[in-house]
């Protein structure tokens, strides 16, 4: 089954045999149908993996440069704030060269649902380390290992957000491994904005198999190793009743 | 129409209103600064009217891209350092053919430089970026041209789809002076590119292939050229006959028009716009002169543009360049003799 957003003359989909996108993007597709959004809504698609979803879906979109979604929805959301504003982003785009925009728009409470890909690497370059990447990881800047004395922890990127948002916000972690989980995880972050409270944020633990060079079982003995360090689940709803 | 007594940055703002701007994306910059606070002033007085105080400068020119797509006329206003990270979303707005409005009151640099003068941002604006410079540079000299000139670049951006810019300095920006404030006889139209409920809209910013990429390259740039003619402007003073042509842009063509009332035989050619430059008008003025000067408040940035216009022509070329430093009426005379 695939969502009725789709646009099938996009199919198949551009990204490598395996990668987590396809399960996220199917899950983001399901969760259009269900609110019935698919003309309102505008997914701005950052440089690196995302922007392979330019033509995915019978939906807007928009492909920006590396890092700098976050800004173009936001300026999109002031000029047109019917329109409900999604941004799909790499954790290099959104944790390193756009970090000052993610945390900023956080902090004024933008109303936008970003959707952070973890992968733990910077993929459509080759695999470069991310500020994701886990210790002893490697990638082929770190061949010997992540070594995080040297270039500091895996980065928590929702939880450094949540102490500069506000009650409205909503923050979340999952794991592609279940899509219900994502589906529903989705529809929260973007009834967030569709109700007016503002910021969401949604990291997805994803998995590279193509830059892991992992077989479909060490794929996801990775991806465990992932959901081990990071911790899955909503970590901040917005209080009840407002 | 309206007269009143405004610096330039608040002229900018009245121009920006008139044009149809209702949104501005900006981060404090001297001597850009006064834009921002008297935006924010209007925004106190008029609901329609948002202003975002961005992160940096970076996010100020993508925030202005967003509201374009959400089709609102919007501008930011920057300087020196600030213009070098502008770049970043310029280039979007030139490869994605967004109208872009941008008022760049330069100040010294490289680097941080001096806060207030200079001319040394003209290669930046016109050709920042790993871009081709498919981009309108309005230059003006005096506070009428900053108030004209706005209106034009939130017109021709809207018109023709290409980021347009006013070239300004601290000087023009800083001073106050008597502008009429009078009605645009004609305003570009603006409509939502992205969130229409009737269409389907994928805009990409990445090709897969060379010819790709070549082809939308041919496309944009043979249509700047188709209009390079309507856009490009230029303002000629001349007393009797011509002798010496002065080519100079800005507040230095201030300067330069002070001096040439003062001596028969001394032509002032200002274009009003960098990109593109009124080429032909400036080789029909060059053929007639016997000597040809160029002024200007950087080294040689603007001579480049003039030299490429005339390029063809048997001339001897005369520069004075005082990089990041203003030039009086008194110094032109001194040198363009």
């Amino acid at each position: 089954m695939i969502p009725k957003c789709y646009k099938k003359e996009s199919l198949p989909h551009l990204f490598c045999p395996g990668c987590g996108y396809g399960v996220i993007l199917k899950s983001l597709g399901f969760t259009i149908d269900q609110l019935k959004i698919a003309h309102q809504t505008v997914l701005g698609l950052d440089i690196g993996c995302a922007l392979l979803a330019w033509n995915l879906f019978n939906v807007d979109t928009i492909q920006t440069h590396h890092g700098r979604t976050i800004p173009v929805m936001a300026g999109l959301k002031l000029a047109k704030p019917k329109a409900i504003a999604l941004a799909l982003v790499g954790d290099g785009g959104a944790y390193a060269i756009g970090l000052q925009s993610l945390l900023h728009s956080a902090h004024r409470n933008d109303p936008l649902t970003v959707i952070v890909v973890n992968n733990s690497l910077y993929a459509m370059t080759g695999g470069q380390m991310a500020p994701t990447t886990l210790e002893g990881e490697i990638t082929t800047t770190t061949p010997l290992g992540r070594d995080c004395q040297k270039t500091g922890l895996p980065f928590l990127g929702p939880e450094t957000v949540i102490p500069l948002t506000n009650q409205f916000a909503y923050v979340a972690r999952v794991s592609i491994r279940n899509p219900i989980v994502l589906e529903e995880t989705f529809k929260k972050a973007i009834l967030n904005q569709m109700k007016g409270k503002g910021f969401s944020l949604v990291e997805v633990l994803s998995v590279c198999p193509t830059n892991w060079k992992t077989d479909a079982e060490k794929t996801f003995q990775f991806l465990q190793e992932m959901e081990n360090y990071y911790r899955l689940g909503e970590i901040k709803k917005p209080k009840e009743g407002e | 129409m309206k007269k009143g007594l405004f610096t330039g940055n608040e002229i900018v703002v009245k121009a920006a209103i008139q044009a149809g701007a209702q949104l501005m994306f900006g981060y404090p910059i001297t001597p850009s600064t006064e834009i921002l606070e008297t935006f924010a002033e209007e925004v106190a007085f008029h609901p329609e009217l948002r202003l975002i105080q961005t992160e940096d400068e970076i996010s100020a020119g993508f925030g202005v891209i967003g509201a374009v797509l959400g089709g609102k006329k919007a501008f930011t206003a920057t300087a020196g350092p600030g213009t070098v990270l502008m770049q970043d979303p310029i280039s979007m707005a030139e490869a994605m053919r967004l109208p872009f409005v941008g008022i760049i009151t330069q100040r010294g640099g490289p680097s941080t430089g001096t806060v207030i003068y200079s001319q040394q941002e003209v290669t930046l604006t016109c050709f920042g970026g790993n871009t081709e410079g498919l981009r309108f540079v309005y230059s003006p000299s005096n506070l009428q041209d900053v108030y004209d000139l706005t209106i034009a670049a939130f017109n021709s951006a809207w018109q023709y789809r290409f980021p347009a810019f006013l070239l300004t300095d601290g000087y023009l920006a800083k001073v106050k002076g008597e502008v009429r404030l009078h009605q645009p006889g004609y305003l570009a139209s603006t409509k939502e590119i992205l969130g229409k409920e009737e269409t389907i809209v994928n805009i990409r910013n990445t090709y897969s292939t060379e010819e790709e990429l070549f082809a939308v390259l041919k496309k944009n740039l043979a249509d700047y050229q188709k209009i390079a003619k309507q856009v490009s402007r230029y303002r000629i003073y001349q007393k009797k006959k011509v002798n010496s042509l002065i080519f100079a842009h800005g507040s230095v063509a201030s300067a330069c028009l002070a001096a040439c009332e003062e001596k028969d035989g001394l032509v002032l050619f200002q274009p009003l716009t960098l990109r593109p430059f009124p080429r032909q008008a400036a080789k029909h003025w060059a053929k007639k002169a016997k000597k040809i000067f160029v002024l200007e408040s950087s080294a040689g940035q603007f001579a480049r543009l003039v030299k490429e216009a005339l390029s063809g022509l048997p001339l001897n070329i005369i520069e004075y360049q005082r990089p990041a430093l203003g030039i009086t009426p008194k110094e032109v005379l001194e040198w363009v003799r």
